[in-house]
Protein backbone atom coordinates (compact mmCIF):
# COMPACT_ATOMS: atom_id res chain seq x y z
CA UNK A 1 0.00 0.00 0.00
CA UNK A 2 2.82 2.30 0.93
CA UNK A 3 4.53 1.57 -2.41
CA UNK A 4 1.37 2.57 -4.34
CA UNK A 5 1.19 5.81 -2.38
CA UNK A 6 4.79 6.58 -3.25
CA UNK A 7 4.11 5.74 -6.90
CA UNK A 8 1.12 8.11 -6.95
CA UNK A 9 3.13 10.94 -5.41
CA UNK A 10 5.95 10.47 -7.91
CA UNK A 11 3.53 10.33 -10.84
CA UNK A 12 1.87 13.56 -9.69
CA UNK A 13 5.22 15.32 -9.32
CA UNK A 14 6.37 13.96 -12.68
CA UNK A 15 3.21 15.18 -14.46
CA UNK A 16 3.49 18.64 -12.92
CA UNK A 17 7.20 19.01 -13.68
CA UNK A 18 6.71 17.74 -17.23
CA UNK A 19 3.98 20.25 -18.05
CA UNK A 20 5.90 23.18 -16.53
CA UNK A 21 9.17 22.30 -18.32
CA UNK A 22 7.32 21.74 -21.58
CA UNK A 23 5.57 25.10 -21.55
CA UNK A 24 8.24 27.24 -19.96
CA UNK A 25 11.34 25.91 -21.71
CA UNK A 26 10.87 23.30 -24.42
CA UNK A 27 8.04 25.02 -26.26
CA UNK A 28 10.27 28.09 -26.70
CA UNK A 29 13.18 26.12 -28.15
CA UNK A 30 12.76 25.60 -31.86
CA UNK A 31 14.47 22.65 -33.56
CA UNK A 32 13.98 22.63 -37.34
CA UNK A 33 10.99 24.92 -36.81
CA UNK A 34 9.20 22.73 -34.24
CA UNK A 35 9.41 22.04 -30.52
CA UNK A 36 9.93 18.69 -28.84
CA UNK A 37 6.80 17.31 -27.15
CA UNK A 38 7.91 15.98 -23.78
CA UNK A 39 4.43 15.28 -22.41
CA UNK A 40 3.50 12.49 -24.82
CA UNK A 41 6.90 10.83 -24.28
CA UNK A 42 6.54 10.89 -20.49
CA UNK A 43 3.01 9.42 -20.65
CA UNK A 44 4.27 6.71 -23.01
CA UNK A 45 7.19 5.93 -20.68
CA UNK A 46 4.92 5.67 -17.62
CA UNK A 47 2.60 3.29 -19.48
CA UNK A 48 5.52 1.15 -20.60
CA UNK A 49 6.97 0.99 -17.09
CA UNK A 50 3.93 0.90 -14.82
CA UNK A 51 1.19 -0.73 -16.93
CA UNK A 52 -2.03 0.25 -18.64
CA UNK A 53 -4.01 1.54 -15.65
CA UNK A 54 -1.20 3.75 -14.36
CA UNK A 55 -0.48 4.89 -17.94
CA UNK A 56 -4.10 5.83 -18.57
CA UNK A 57 -4.38 7.72 -15.27
CA UNK A 58 -1.09 9.51 -15.94
CA UNK A 59 -2.32 10.38 -19.44
CA UNK A 60 -5.57 11.78 -18.08
CA UNK A 61 -3.81 13.83 -15.38
CA UNK A 62 -1.12 15.22 -17.66
CA UNK A 63 -3.61 16.04 -20.40
CA UNK A 64 -5.94 17.77 -17.95
CA UNK A 65 -3.04 19.82 -16.56
CA UNK A 66 -2.00 20.87 -20.08
CA UNK A 67 -5.57 21.94 -20.91
CA UNK A 68 -5.93 23.80 -17.60
CA UNK A 69 -2.64 25.68 -17.82
CA UNK A 70 -3.01 26.63 -21.48
CA UNK A 71 -6.69 27.56 -21.09
CA UNK A 72 -7.67 25.14 -23.84
CA UNK A 73 -10.88 23.15 -24.21
CA UNK A 74 -10.81 20.77 -21.24
CA UNK A 75 -10.70 17.07 -22.06
CA UNK A 76 -9.15 17.25 -25.54
CA UNK A 77 -5.55 16.51 -24.58
CA UNK A 78 -6.71 14.14 -21.83
CA UNK A 79 -8.51 11.94 -24.36
CA UNK A 80 -5.42 11.67 -26.55
CA UNK A 81 -3.04 11.00 -23.67
CA UNK A 82 -5.33 8.37 -22.08
CA UNK A 83 -5.03 6.40 -25.31
CA UNK A 84 -1.23 6.81 -25.40
CA UNK A 85 -0.75 5.75 -21.75
CA UNK A 86 -3.21 2.87 -21.94
CA UNK A 87 -1.87 1.30 -25.14
CA UNK A 88 1.76 1.69 -24.03
CA UNK A 89 0.80 -0.17 -20.86
CA UNK A 90 -1.09 -2.86 -22.79
CA UNK A 91 1.96 -3.41 -24.98
CA UNK A 92 4.00 -4.07 -21.86
CA UNK A 93 1.35 -6.40 -20.39
CA UNK A 94 0.75 -8.39 -23.58
CA UNK A 95 4.17 -8.50 -25.25
CA UNK A 96 6.58 -7.44 -22.52
CA UNK A 97 9.05 -6.05 -25.09
CA UNK A 98 12.64 -6.24 -23.88
CA UNK A 99 14.44 -4.65 -26.84
CA UNK A 100 16.32 -1.47 -25.95
CA UNK A 101 14.87 0.46 -28.90
CA UNK A 102 11.21 -0.17 -28.02
CA UNK A 103 10.84 3.25 -26.25
CA UNK A 104 12.16 4.95 -29.39
CA UNK A 105 9.63 3.29 -31.70
CA UNK A 106 6.82 3.72 -29.21
CA UNK A 107 7.78 7.37 -28.60
CA UNK A 108 7.61 8.07 -32.33
CA UNK A 109 4.20 6.36 -32.55
CA UNK A 110 2.91 8.25 -29.49
CA UNK A 111 4.05 11.60 -30.93
CA UNK A 112 2.50 10.89 -34.31
CA UNK A 113 -0.74 9.85 -32.61
CA UNK A 114 -0.77 13.02 -30.46
CA UNK A 115 -0.10 15.30 -33.46
CA UNK A 116 -2.62 13.73 -35.80
CA UNK A 117 -5.15 13.27 -33.00
CA UNK A 118 -4.90 16.94 -32.00
CA UNK A 119 -5.40 17.99 -35.63
CA UNK A 120 -8.45 15.73 -35.90
CA UNK A 121 -9.91 17.01 -32.63
CA UNK A 122 -9.42 20.62 -33.71
CA UNK A 123 -11.25 19.97 -36.95
CA UNK A 124 -14.07 18.19 -35.09
CA UNK A 125 -14.34 21.16 -32.74
CA UNK A 126 -14.95 23.49 -35.64
CA UNK A 127 -11.64 24.88 -36.83
CA UNK A 128 -12.39 25.65 -40.46
CA UNK A 129 -9.16 24.89 -42.27
CA UNK A 130 -7.91 22.28 -44.70
CA UNK A 131 -5.02 20.04 -43.66
CA UNK A 132 -2.00 21.99 -44.81
CA UNK A 133 1.20 20.43 -46.10
CA UNK A 134 3.11 22.42 -43.48
CA UNK A 135 1.03 20.90 -40.68
CA UNK A 136 1.86 17.37 -41.86
CA UNK A 137 5.50 18.37 -42.33
CA UNK A 138 5.65 19.71 -38.79
CA UNK A 139 4.07 16.56 -37.36
CA UNK A 140 6.71 14.47 -39.15
CA UNK A 141 9.57 16.68 -37.90
CA UNK A 142 8.18 16.58 -34.35
CA UNK A 143 8.10 12.78 -34.57
CA UNK A 144 11.77 12.76 -35.65
CA UNK A 145 12.82 15.21 -32.91
CA UNK A 146 10.91 13.23 -30.27
CA UNK A 147 12.51 10.01 -31.51
CA UNK A 148 15.90 11.53 -30.73
CA UNK A 149 14.98 12.28 -27.12
CA UNK A 150 12.71 9.27 -26.49
CA UNK A 151 15.44 7.03 -25.06
CA UNK A 152 16.87 9.61 -22.59
CA UNK A 153 13.35 10.55 -21.48
CA UNK A 154 12.44 6.89 -20.95
CA UNK A 155 15.66 6.30 -19.00
CA UNK A 156 14.96 9.34 -16.81
CA UNK A 157 11.37 8.27 -16.10
CA UNK A 158 12.54 4.72 -15.30
CA UNK A 159 15.14 6.13 -12.91
CA UNK A 160 12.47 8.21 -11.15
CA UNK A 161 9.88 5.44 -10.93
CA UNK A 162 11.91 2.23 -10.54
CA UNK A 163 12.29 2.42 -6.73
CA UNK A 164 8.51 2.47 -6.27
CA UNK A 165 7.31 0.28 -9.13
CA UNK A 166 5.57 -2.95 -8.05
CA UNK A 167 7.63 -6.06 -8.92
CA UNK A 168 6.31 -7.83 -12.00
CA UNK A 169 6.48 -11.66 -11.58
CA UNK A 170 7.04 -12.31 -15.28
CA UNK A 171 9.85 -9.76 -15.50
CA UNK A 172 11.48 -11.14 -12.34
CA UNK A 173 11.33 -14.68 -13.76
CA UNK A 174 12.85 -13.54 -17.07
CA UNK A 175 15.63 -11.67 -15.29
CA UNK A 176 16.41 -14.73 -13.23
CA UNK A 177 16.72 -16.87 -16.38
CA UNK A 178 18.85 -14.39 -18.29
CA UNK A 179 21.25 -14.06 -15.38
CA UNK A 180 21.34 -17.85 -14.93
CA UNK A 181 19.49 -17.76 -11.66
CA UNK A 182 16.81 -20.32 -12.54
CA UNK A 183 18.23 -21.96 -15.69
CA UNK A 184 17.95 -25.78 -15.62
CA UNK A 185 20.96 -25.99 -17.99
CA UNK A 186 23.36 -24.83 -15.36
CA UNK A 187 24.45 -26.67 -12.27
CA UNK A 188 24.33 -24.86 -8.94
CA UNK A 189 28.13 -24.61 -8.92
CA UNK A 190 28.06 -22.80 -12.29
CA UNK A 191 25.34 -20.47 -11.12
CA UNK A 192 27.18 -19.58 -7.96
CA UNK A 193 30.62 -19.36 -9.61
CA UNK A 194 33.95 -20.60 -8.23
CA UNK A 195 34.19 -21.06 -4.52
CA UNK A 196 36.68 -18.53 -3.15
CA UNK A 197 39.57 -20.09 -1.40
CA UNK A 198 40.52 -18.85 1.98
CA UNK A 199 43.67 -16.79 1.94
CA UNK A 200 46.79 -18.44 3.47
CA UNK A 201 47.53 -17.21 6.87
CA UNK B 1 -8.44 -13.09 -10.01
CA UNK B 2 -7.47 -12.39 -13.64
CA UNK B 3 -11.06 -11.56 -14.60
CA UNK B 4 -11.26 -9.15 -11.69
CA UNK B 5 -8.12 -7.37 -12.89
CA UNK B 6 -9.47 -7.14 -16.45
CA UNK B 7 -12.78 -5.76 -15.21
CA UNK B 8 -11.00 -3.20 -13.04
CA UNK B 9 -8.73 -2.12 -15.89
CA UNK B 10 -11.66 -1.66 -18.27
CA UNK B 11 -13.69 0.19 -15.65
CA UNK B 12 -10.83 2.65 -15.00
CA UNK B 13 -10.38 3.24 -18.73
CA UNK B 14 -14.11 3.75 -19.30
CA UNK B 15 -14.34 6.14 -16.32
CA UNK B 16 -11.40 8.26 -17.53
CA UNK B 17 -12.74 8.49 -21.08
CA UNK B 18 -16.23 9.34 -19.76
CA UNK B 19 -14.86 12.10 -17.50
CA UNK B 20 -12.86 13.55 -20.43
CA UNK B 21 -15.90 13.55 -22.69
CA UNK B 22 -18.08 15.13 -20.00
CA UNK B 23 -15.47 17.85 -19.42
CA UNK B 24 -15.13 18.46 -23.15
CA UNK B 25 -18.88 18.70 -23.70
CA UNK B 26 -19.49 20.87 -20.64
CA UNK B 27 -16.60 23.21 -21.41
CA UNK B 28 -17.44 23.60 -25.07
CA UNK B 29 -21.00 24.74 -24.40
CA UNK B 30 -20.20 27.07 -21.51
CA UNK B 31 -19.74 30.81 -21.49
CA UNK B 32 -16.40 32.34 -20.36
CA UNK B 33 -17.91 33.18 -16.95
CA UNK B 34 -18.97 29.59 -16.23
CA UNK B 35 -17.61 27.49 -13.31
CA UNK B 36 -15.19 25.43 -15.43
CA UNK B 37 -13.67 28.56 -16.94
CA UNK B 38 -13.41 30.08 -13.45
CA UNK B 39 -11.58 26.98 -12.20
CA UNK B 40 -9.25 27.24 -15.19
CA UNK B 41 -8.50 30.90 -14.45
CA UNK B 42 -7.88 29.99 -10.80
CA UNK B 43 -5.36 27.31 -11.83
CA UNK B 44 -3.60 29.80 -14.14
CA UNK B 45 -3.44 32.32 -11.30
CA UNK B 46 -1.97 29.76 -8.88
CA UNK B 47 0.54 28.39 -11.37
CA UNK B 48 1.68 31.63 -12.98
CA UNK B 49 4.23 32.48 -10.21
CA UNK B 50 5.65 28.96 -10.57
CA UNK B 51 5.84 29.38 -14.34
CA UNK B 52 7.37 32.83 -13.96
CA UNK B 53 10.09 31.49 -11.64
CA UNK B 54 10.76 28.47 -13.83
CA UNK B 55 10.88 30.69 -16.91
CA UNK B 56 13.59 32.85 -15.34
CA UNK B 57 15.52 29.82 -14.10
CA UNK B 58 15.43 28.11 -17.50
CA UNK B 59 16.20 31.28 -19.46
CA UNK B 60 19.90 30.34 -19.99
CA UNK B 61 18.87 27.01 -21.54
CA UNK B 62 16.50 28.78 -23.91
CA UNK B 63 19.10 31.42 -24.73
CA UNK B 64 21.75 28.84 -25.67
CA UNK B 65 19.33 26.95 -27.90
CA UNK B 66 18.03 30.21 -29.35
CA UNK B 67 21.56 31.44 -30.10
CA UNK B 68 22.23 28.57 -32.50
CA UNK B 69 18.93 28.87 -34.37
CA UNK B 70 19.15 32.69 -34.47
CA UNK B 71 22.69 32.57 -35.88
CA UNK B 72 21.69 30.26 -38.73
CA UNK B 73 18.61 32.34 -39.44
CA UNK B 74 20.46 35.66 -39.26
CA UNK B 75 23.06 34.60 -41.86
CA UNK B 76 20.37 33.66 -44.32
CA UNK B 77 18.56 36.97 -43.85
CA UNK B 78 21.44 39.44 -44.20
CA UNK B 79 21.09 40.03 -47.96
CA UNK B 80 17.31 40.18 -47.75
CA UNK B 81 17.45 42.78 -44.96
CA UNK B 82 20.01 44.94 -46.80
CA UNK B 83 17.63 45.25 -49.76
CA UNK B 84 14.77 45.93 -47.38
CA UNK B 85 16.69 48.76 -45.64
CA UNK B 86 17.43 50.44 -48.98
CA UNK B 87 13.78 50.20 -50.01
CA UNK B 88 12.49 51.41 -46.64
CA UNK B 89 14.87 54.37 -46.54
CA UNK B 90 13.47 55.59 -49.85
CA UNK B 91 9.90 55.07 -48.68
CA UNK B 92 10.58 56.78 -45.35
CA UNK B 93 11.49 60.00 -47.13
CA UNK B 94 8.26 59.91 -49.11
CA UNK B 95 6.22 59.06 -46.01
CA UNK B 96 7.71 61.89 -43.98
CA UNK B 97 6.82 64.33 -46.72
CA UNK B 98 3.25 62.98 -46.80
CA UNK B 99 3.02 63.05 -42.99
CA UNK B 100 3.77 66.77 -42.89
CA UNK B 101 1.01 67.45 -45.39
CA UNK B 102 -1.37 65.09 -43.56
CA UNK B 103 -0.86 66.77 -40.19
CA UNK B 104 -1.51 70.20 -41.71
CA UNK B 105 -4.71 68.98 -43.37
CA UNK B 106 -5.83 67.11 -40.23
CA UNK B 107 -5.53 70.31 -38.19
CA UNK B 108 -7.45 72.29 -40.81
CA UNK B 109 -10.42 69.87 -40.96
CA UNK B 110 -10.30 68.91 -37.25
CA UNK B 111 -9.72 65.16 -37.89
CA UNK B 112 -10.30 62.88 -34.87
CA UNK B 113 -7.11 60.81 -34.23
CA UNK B 114 -8.15 59.39 -30.87
CA UNK B 115 -8.28 55.79 -32.16
CA UNK B 116 -4.56 55.71 -32.98
CA UNK B 117 -1.94 53.74 -31.06
CA UNK B 118 -0.74 56.91 -29.28
CA UNK B 119 -3.97 57.01 -27.29
CA UNK B 120 -3.16 53.68 -25.60
CA UNK B 121 -0.97 53.01 -22.59
CA UNK B 122 1.53 50.20 -23.34
CA UNK B 123 2.40 47.74 -20.56
CA UNK B 124 5.53 45.64 -21.14
CA UNK B 125 5.26 41.91 -20.38
CA UNK B 126 7.41 38.79 -20.67
CA UNK B 127 6.22 35.53 -22.19
CA UNK B 128 6.29 32.89 -19.45
CA UNK B 129 4.62 29.99 -21.25
CA UNK B 130 3.33 29.11 -24.68
CA UNK B 131 1.12 26.55 -26.33
CA UNK B 132 3.32 23.57 -27.18
CA UNK B 133 0.99 22.20 -29.85
CA UNK B 134 1.34 22.82 -33.57
CA UNK B 135 -1.50 25.29 -33.48
CA UNK B 136 0.40 28.14 -31.78
CA UNK B 137 -2.82 29.54 -30.43
CA UNK B 138 -1.88 31.17 -27.13
CA UNK B 139 0.93 32.53 -25.00
CA UNK B 140 0.92 33.39 -21.31
CA UNK B 141 2.46 36.68 -20.11
CA UNK B 142 3.41 37.87 -16.64
CA UNK B 143 1.14 40.93 -16.43
CA UNK B 144 -2.48 40.85 -15.33
CA UNK B 145 -5.35 42.87 -13.92
CA UNK B 146 -3.08 44.34 -11.22
CA UNK B 147 -1.09 46.06 -13.99
CA UNK B 148 -4.16 47.51 -15.67
CA UNK B 149 -4.63 44.75 -18.24
CA UNK B 150 -8.20 44.06 -19.33
CA UNK B 151 -9.98 41.49 -21.45
CA UNK B 152 -9.67 42.22 -25.22
CA UNK B 153 -6.66 44.54 -24.88
CA UNK B 154 -4.56 44.46 -28.09
CA UNK B 155 -1.05 43.04 -27.80
CA UNK B 156 1.91 44.09 -29.96
CA UNK B 157 5.54 43.04 -30.06
CA UNK B 158 8.58 42.79 -32.33
CA UNK B 159 7.20 45.52 -34.58
CA UNK B 160 3.74 44.18 -35.23
CA UNK B 161 0.41 42.89 -33.97
CA UNK B 162 0.63 39.74 -31.82
CA UNK B 163 -2.97 39.17 -30.70
CA UNK B 164 -5.35 40.14 -27.93
CA UNK B 165 -5.87 39.33 -24.25
CA UNK B 166 -8.52 36.64 -23.78
CA UNK B 167 -8.04 35.61 -20.14
CA UNK B 168 -6.97 37.85 -17.28
CA UNK B 169 -5.97 36.91 -13.76
CA UNK B 170 -4.51 39.25 -11.17
CA UNK B 171 -0.89 38.51 -12.07
CA UNK B 172 -0.95 36.88 -15.52
CA UNK B 173 -2.84 36.95 -18.80
CA UNK B 174 -3.44 34.61 -21.70
CA UNK B 175 -2.93 36.18 -25.12
CA UNK B 176 -4.64 34.60 -28.11
CA UNK B 177 -2.36 34.99 -31.12
CA UNK B 178 -3.43 36.28 -34.51
CA UNK B 179 -2.86 32.75 -35.87
CA UNK B 180 -5.68 31.35 -33.70
CA UNK B 181 -8.75 30.27 -35.65
CA UNK B 182 -11.00 32.52 -33.57
CA UNK B 183 -9.15 35.71 -34.58
CA UNK B 184 -10.21 38.21 -37.24
CA UNK B 185 -8.77 41.70 -37.65
CA UNK B 186 -9.94 44.58 -39.83
CA UNK B 187 -6.88 45.37 -41.94
CA UNK B 188 -5.79 47.78 -44.63
CA UNK B 189 -3.22 47.41 -47.40
CA UNK B 190 -0.92 50.42 -47.51
CA UNK B 191 -0.90 50.82 -51.27
CA UNK B 192 -2.26 53.58 -53.44
CA UNK B 193 -5.83 52.20 -53.15
CA UNK B 194 -5.77 51.55 -49.40
CA UNK B 195 -8.09 48.52 -49.77
CA UNK B 196 -9.48 47.14 -46.52
CA UNK B 197 -10.48 43.58 -45.67
CA UNK B 198 -10.63 41.10 -42.83
CA UNK B 199 -7.44 39.28 -41.87
CA UNK B 200 -7.87 35.67 -40.73
CA UNK B 201 -5.26 32.99 -40.02
CA UNK B 202 -4.42 30.01 -42.17
CA UNK B 203 -4.80 27.57 -39.27
CA UNK B 204 -2.06 24.97 -39.04
CA UNK B 205 0.33 27.27 -40.88
CA UNK B 206 1.77 29.82 -38.46
CA UNK B 207 3.61 31.61 -41.26
CA UNK B 208 0.53 32.52 -43.22
CA UNK B 209 -2.45 34.87 -42.88
CA UNK B 210 -5.26 35.54 -45.35
CA UNK B 211 -6.68 38.97 -46.08
CA UNK B 212 -10.26 38.36 -47.17
CA UNK B 213 -13.24 40.32 -48.50
CA UNK B 214 -11.09 42.55 -50.70
CA UNK B 215 -12.61 44.29 -53.71
CA UNK B 216 -12.18 41.83 -56.57
CA UNK B 217 -10.70 44.43 -58.90
CA UNK B 218 -7.37 43.67 -60.53
CA UNK B 219 -4.58 44.63 -60.74
CA UNK B 220 -3.78 43.80 -57.13
CA UNK B 221 -0.45 42.13 -57.93
CA UNK B 222 1.20 45.55 -57.54
CA UNK B 223 0.51 45.24 -53.83
CA UNK B 224 2.84 42.27 -53.33
CA UNK B 225 5.36 43.35 -50.72
CA UNK B 226 3.13 46.15 -49.41
CA UNK B 227 2.56 46.52 -45.70
CA UNK B 228 -0.76 45.43 -44.16
CA UNK B 229 -1.80 47.35 -41.03
CA UNK B 230 -4.76 47.35 -38.70
CA UNK B 231 -7.59 49.46 -40.11
CA UNK B 232 -9.13 50.58 -36.83
CA UNK B 233 -12.42 52.38 -36.77
CA UNK B 234 -14.40 54.67 -34.51
CA UNK B 235 -18.05 55.53 -34.90
CA UNK B 236 -19.49 57.52 -32.02
CA UNK B 237 -19.09 55.49 -28.81
CA UNK B 238 -18.29 52.32 -30.80
CA UNK B 239 -14.67 51.62 -31.70
CA UNK B 240 -12.62 48.71 -33.02
CA UNK B 241 -10.58 46.37 -30.83
CA UNK B 242 -7.32 47.38 -32.45
CA UNK B 243 -6.03 50.92 -32.98
CA UNK B 244 -5.23 51.85 -36.55
CA UNK B 245 -1.78 51.64 -38.07
CA UNK B 246 -0.28 48.62 -36.28
CA UNK B 247 1.74 46.59 -38.81
CA UNK B 248 0.47 43.03 -39.23
CA UNK B 249 2.41 41.71 -42.21
CA UNK B 250 3.23 42.10 -45.88
CA UNK B 251 1.31 40.84 -48.90
CA UNK B 252 3.20 37.76 -50.08
CA UNK B 253 0.98 36.43 -52.84
CA UNK B 254 -1.84 38.08 -54.76
CA UNK B 255 -2.97 35.42 -57.19
CA UNK B 256 -5.38 36.91 -59.74
CA UNK B 257 -7.70 33.86 -59.80
CA UNK B 258 -7.82 33.63 -56.01
CA UNK B 259 -8.54 37.34 -55.78
CA UNK B 260 -11.27 37.22 -58.41
CA UNK B 261 -12.97 34.11 -56.97
CA UNK B 262 -12.45 34.52 -53.23
CA UNK B 263 -11.38 38.14 -52.81
CA UNK B 264 -8.36 37.16 -50.74
CA UNK B 265 -4.56 37.51 -50.77
CA UNK B 266 -1.87 35.85 -48.67
CA UNK B 267 -0.04 37.85 -46.00
CA UNK B 268 3.20 36.97 -44.18
CA UNK B 269 3.04 38.11 -40.53
CA UNK B 270 5.59 40.69 -39.41
CA UNK B 271 6.09 39.07 -36.03
CA UNK B 272 7.81 35.70 -35.64
CA UNK B 273 5.31 34.27 -33.20
CA UNK B 274 7.48 31.22 -32.51
CA UNK B 275 10.34 33.27 -31.07
CA UNK B 276 8.69 36.19 -29.33
CA UNK B 277 9.93 36.71 -25.75
CA UNK B 278 8.36 39.99 -24.72
CA UNK B 279 5.26 41.93 -25.76
CA UNK B 280 3.45 45.17 -25.05
CA UNK B 281 -0.17 45.11 -23.95
CA UNK B 282 -2.05 48.21 -25.08
CA UNK B 283 -4.30 48.97 -22.16
CA UNK B 284 -7.59 50.59 -23.01
CA UNK B 285 -7.57 54.37 -23.37
CA UNK B 286 -11.27 54.71 -22.62
CA UNK B 287 -12.33 52.09 -20.03
CA UNK B 288 -15.95 51.18 -20.41
CA UNK B 289 -16.24 52.32 -24.01
CA UNK B 290 -18.18 50.03 -26.28
CA UNK B 291 -15.81 48.02 -28.44
CA UNK B 292 -16.46 45.80 -31.39
CA UNK B 293 -14.69 43.07 -33.28
CA UNK B 294 -14.98 42.05 -36.88
CA UNK B 295 -16.70 40.24 -38.40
Amino acid sequence: MNRYLHLTVRLLALAFATVVIQEVALSQISIFGVSADLTSLVVMSVGLLAGSVAGAIMGFGTGLLVDLVLVQTLGVTSLLFIAIGYWSGRLRELRDPAHALVPLALGAAATAFAGLGMALMQFLLGVESPVSVLLLQQIIITVLVNSLIALPVYALVRRILSPVLPEDPRRRRRRAYTTGGLSPLQSPSHRLGPIPRSSPR
Amino acid sequence: MHDKQVRRRRAVLAALVAVSLILLTAYFGESPSSPLHSVQRGIVQVLSPVQDGASKALAPVRDVAGWFSDTFRAKSRVDQLKKQVADLTQRLGQAQQKAIGYSQLAREVGLDNSNGIDAYHPVGAHVIARDPTLWYATIEVDKGAADGVHYDNPVIGDGGLVGRVTTVTSNASIVTLITDHSMAVAAEVQDSNGDTGVLVPAVGNPNQLLLQYLPQTPPFHESVGQLVVTAGFKYGPLEGLYPSGIPIGTVSNADTNNLANNGQVQVDPTVDLRHIDSVQILTTPHPGAARAQVP
